[in-house]
């Protein structure tokens, strides 16, 4: 209790902190949107709960980390070369795996995808072993420095997360424009909304299927190219984006993408300040106990709605 | 008779390398369940190599002499898969199928524990290298030895080290303020409770005391403290994970506390990935290939290390990790142990080990009535300008402790 107390009295003492971790938590908070985001297109056009949301990410780190050490890539242009190699990875796994249970209920769907999640786990771990793995950002060529300090020094900005928060910026106004104006992105949003009549409409479902979980996968490998920058990973740390993905989502609704942008930048806030007051192991906790919070919410909302009904 | 004569050469030069006399022989088998996959997989291979590589010494100085017979140790190894349940099951296995009256630890304190109520309840002599959880040494086990330090030692040295140097700080050691942050898993909570309880008997105040959740690598929540309370001496603990968040986010947030400590920095290899961010910082290691202990098998700790990297050329490049150098350690002290029983019963070598008093490579080795080994301190090495130097204890140290820490320029 006393920490607690002490804890808040410095949020007080020192207002700039509040703005340090608020800061903090967006810039977090925007990494795993991103590793959200995909299972919210992948949820709400194909309805596969994906378990190995995580592992993509952690592949897409692999990925960027393994060019790196073996031939020099500049992390940046790993998350690039994450996202093609990943996007091959996504369509593999759903030729394979995917395609298969896509029709069936959604039990066989989460067993398969969590199949997947275990192989690709021990796949990375006899490829790349079981050493936690990160890549320093080096961005002093481009005359910048790799943390930008202000406010004495309590608010710090490190160049990787900064970059991470453009790419997730970028990446969602991406498919968010994509989703609206291109003819795949169309296909896609009827497939969502009705696949059986977009099949008698003429629309490929096959291909739009292969295709969203491709690029799923891709932006996941995306997000693990740059949180291998800012955090560290390892073959089985895929499962803690996997369950932020899911509480992100759930939270923000399916199908809702600037809902899940906006569900992943407040869930990264309130994780921050969670851990200052109450201490860093109870950081998840935070993030679980919203989720309840919103499904509460969610539910009283939707019994206001069906009495209305009646 | 060209021919005979080049066989008779190489037989000859055979002989005096020792590999005639150990090639007569007898196995002595000894079994170990091992991490070769899953989690635990490359220190699991650390200690695989560690254990074939002192068997290899011991076959070329001439195996183990038990009575007038000699005997050469051959391991039966099974994969635990980083899995405590499958380790128990393989320990098992490895005794009611496998008929071992010896086995060799297992990787980490986890899989130690799993194992350990299995060979205690056959009554096997288990020699362990890796598991340094004090809560081994608790239970009132008679058959489980370890050649390690265990984990409530790991930084405890930093606290005193910070004692001795409080006075360059133009404070009194009431006055100094230790913050400590580790994973919540039994081994670094170990490390805490070392640190608290030394800290406190220093007079000490701890101003923040948290648990890093275990799958999450972030605690740039607990530095944004540290930087408004301004701790003296930093404490981390977290495995590799730990170590590499904290020297990368100690970078980034310019944490400029006069004394920073953490474990696993070797095994995060924090010097190749975070470089000039990672100067200054002190990390705990059961063992150092520059300290100056030696024995007559192995040679000096840099002689170990030098024909472990000729044995096994991955390591070539870089430090060969202490995991490795405490399980040559563990099979050295089965082969001392059965020489001065001189008989295969294993109650009587039990006895022996018990009994051990041997200096080696890797230090002092003198087991408690728990069975940890209580005659090698912890080291405490200093990260000077991307090398790990010895500066604690200061009677085994080569370097001088750089103190107060500089902040690395970005």
């Amino acid at each position: 209790m006393d920490q607690i107390a002490s804890n808040i009295g410095l949020l007080i003492d020192f207002p700039i902190v509040n703005a340090a971790i608020i800061i903090e938590g967006l810039m977090i908070g925007a990494l795993f949107a991103l590793a959200a985001y995909g299972l919210a297109l992948v949820w709400g056009v194909m309805n596969v709960k994906n378990l190995a949301q995580g592992d993509f990410v952690i592949g897409g780190g692999y990925v960027a980390w393994y060019l790196n050490k073996s031939f020099g890539l500049h992390p940046l242009l790993g998350v690039v070369v994450a996202f093609i190699v990943m996007w091959g990875i996504g369509w593999v796994a759903y030729k394979l795996v995917i395609s298969r249970v896509i029709e069936r209920d959604l039990f066989t769907s989460l067993l398969a995808t969590f199949g997947l999640a275990i192989m690709m786990a021990q796949i990375m771990n006899l490829l790349f072993g079981s050493d936690t793995q990160s890549l320093e950002l080096d961005v002093s060529f481009l005359g910048l420095p790799n943390t930008f300090s202000f406010a004495g020094g309590i608010i710090n900005l490190p160049a990787a997360k900064i970059i991470g928060v453009l790419m997730a910026a970028g990446l969602a106004t991406a498919v968010i424009l994509f989703m609206k104006n291109s003819r795949m992105g169309q296909a896609i949003r009827a497939t969502a909304q009705d696949a059986r009549a977009a099949r008698v409409l003429g629309i490929d479902t096959e291909k739009v299927y292969s295709f969203t979980f491709s690029l799923n996968a891709a932006i996941c490998g995306a997000a693990g190219a740059i949180i291998v920058m800012v955090w560290v990973i390892q073959p089985f740390y895929g499962i803690t984006y996997s369950v932020r993905a899911f509480v992100i989502v759930t939270a923000a609704g399916l199908g809702n993408l600037p809902g899940v942008i906006a569900a992943g930048l407040g869930i990264g806030a309130a994780e921050q300040y969670g851990a200052h007051i109450f201490g860093i192991q109870y950081q998840q906790g935070i993030a679980v106990i919203l989720l309840l919070l919103v499904l509460l919410y969610r539910l009283l909302q939707q019994r206001r709605k069906r009495q209305v009904l009646q | 008779m060209k021919l005979k004569t080049i066989a008779l050469a190489v037989s000859a030069m055979m002989a005096s390398a020792g590999y005639a006399a150990a090639a007569d022989c007898e196995p002595l088998n000894i079994g170990a369940a091992i991490s070769l996959t899953g989690k635990y997989a490359t220190n699991g291979v650390h200690t695989q190599n560690g254990y074939e590589f002192a068997i290899k010494k011991i076959d070329e100085a001439g195996g183990v002499k038990i009575g007038d017979k000699c005997y050469n140790f051959k391991i039966t190894y099974y994969d635990d898969e980083s899995k405590g349940d499958r380790a128990a099951t393989l320990a098992e296995r490895l005794i009611n199928q496998d008929g071992m009256q010896y086995m060799l630890g297992p990787y980490s304190s986890g899989m130690t524990k799993a194992i350990a109520p299995v060979t205690e309840k056959y009554q096997i002599p288990m020699i362990e290298a890796e598991g340094a959880s004090r809560s081994l040494f608790n239970k009132g086990y008679k058959y489980l030895f370890a050649v390690l330090s265990t984990s409530e030692q790991y930084l405890a040295s930093a606290v005193t080290l910070m004692a001795e140097k409080a006075g360059e700080l133009g404070k009194d050691v009431k006055d100094i303020k230790v913050a400590i942050a580790v994973e919540n898993d039994p081994f670094s909570l170990d490390i805490r409770a070392g640190v608290l309880e030394d800290a406190e008997r220093a007079g000490m105040q701890v101003v923040i005391d948290e648990k890093l959740p275990r799958d999450l690598s972030d605690m740039s929540a607990i530095l944004t403290k540290v930087k408004l309370v301004k701790p003296d001496l930093l404490i981390v603990s977290g495995h590799s994970k730990g170590a590499a968040t904290a020297v990368r986010q100690i970078g980034e947030q310019q944490i400029d506390t006069p004394m920073i400590a953490l474990t696993h920095c070797e095994a995060a290899d924090v010097v190749g990935n975070f470089g000039a961010a990672a100067n200054g910082i002190l990390c705990s290691t059961q063992w150092a290939e520059t300290l100056s202990y030696e024995d007559p098998l192995f040679g000096t700790a840099a002689n170990w290390e030098q024909e472990f990297k000729e044995t096994y050329p991955e390591y070539k490049d870089k430090t060969v990790p202490y995991q490795s150098a405490q399980a040559s350690a563990a099979v050295y002290v089965f082969k001392d142990a059965f020489e001065r029983a001189g008989t295969l019963d294993k109650e009587k070598v039990r006895e022996a080990i018990a009994q051990t008093d041997m200096k080696t490579f890797y230090g002092d080795i003198r087991f408690s009535e728990a069975g940890n080994n209580i005659a090698k301190p912890m080291v405490l090495r200093q990260i000077q300008d991307g090398k790990y130097n010895v500066v604690a204890p200061s009677e085994f140290a080569s370097h001088k402790v750089d103190f107060p820490r500089r902040l690395p320029t970005n």
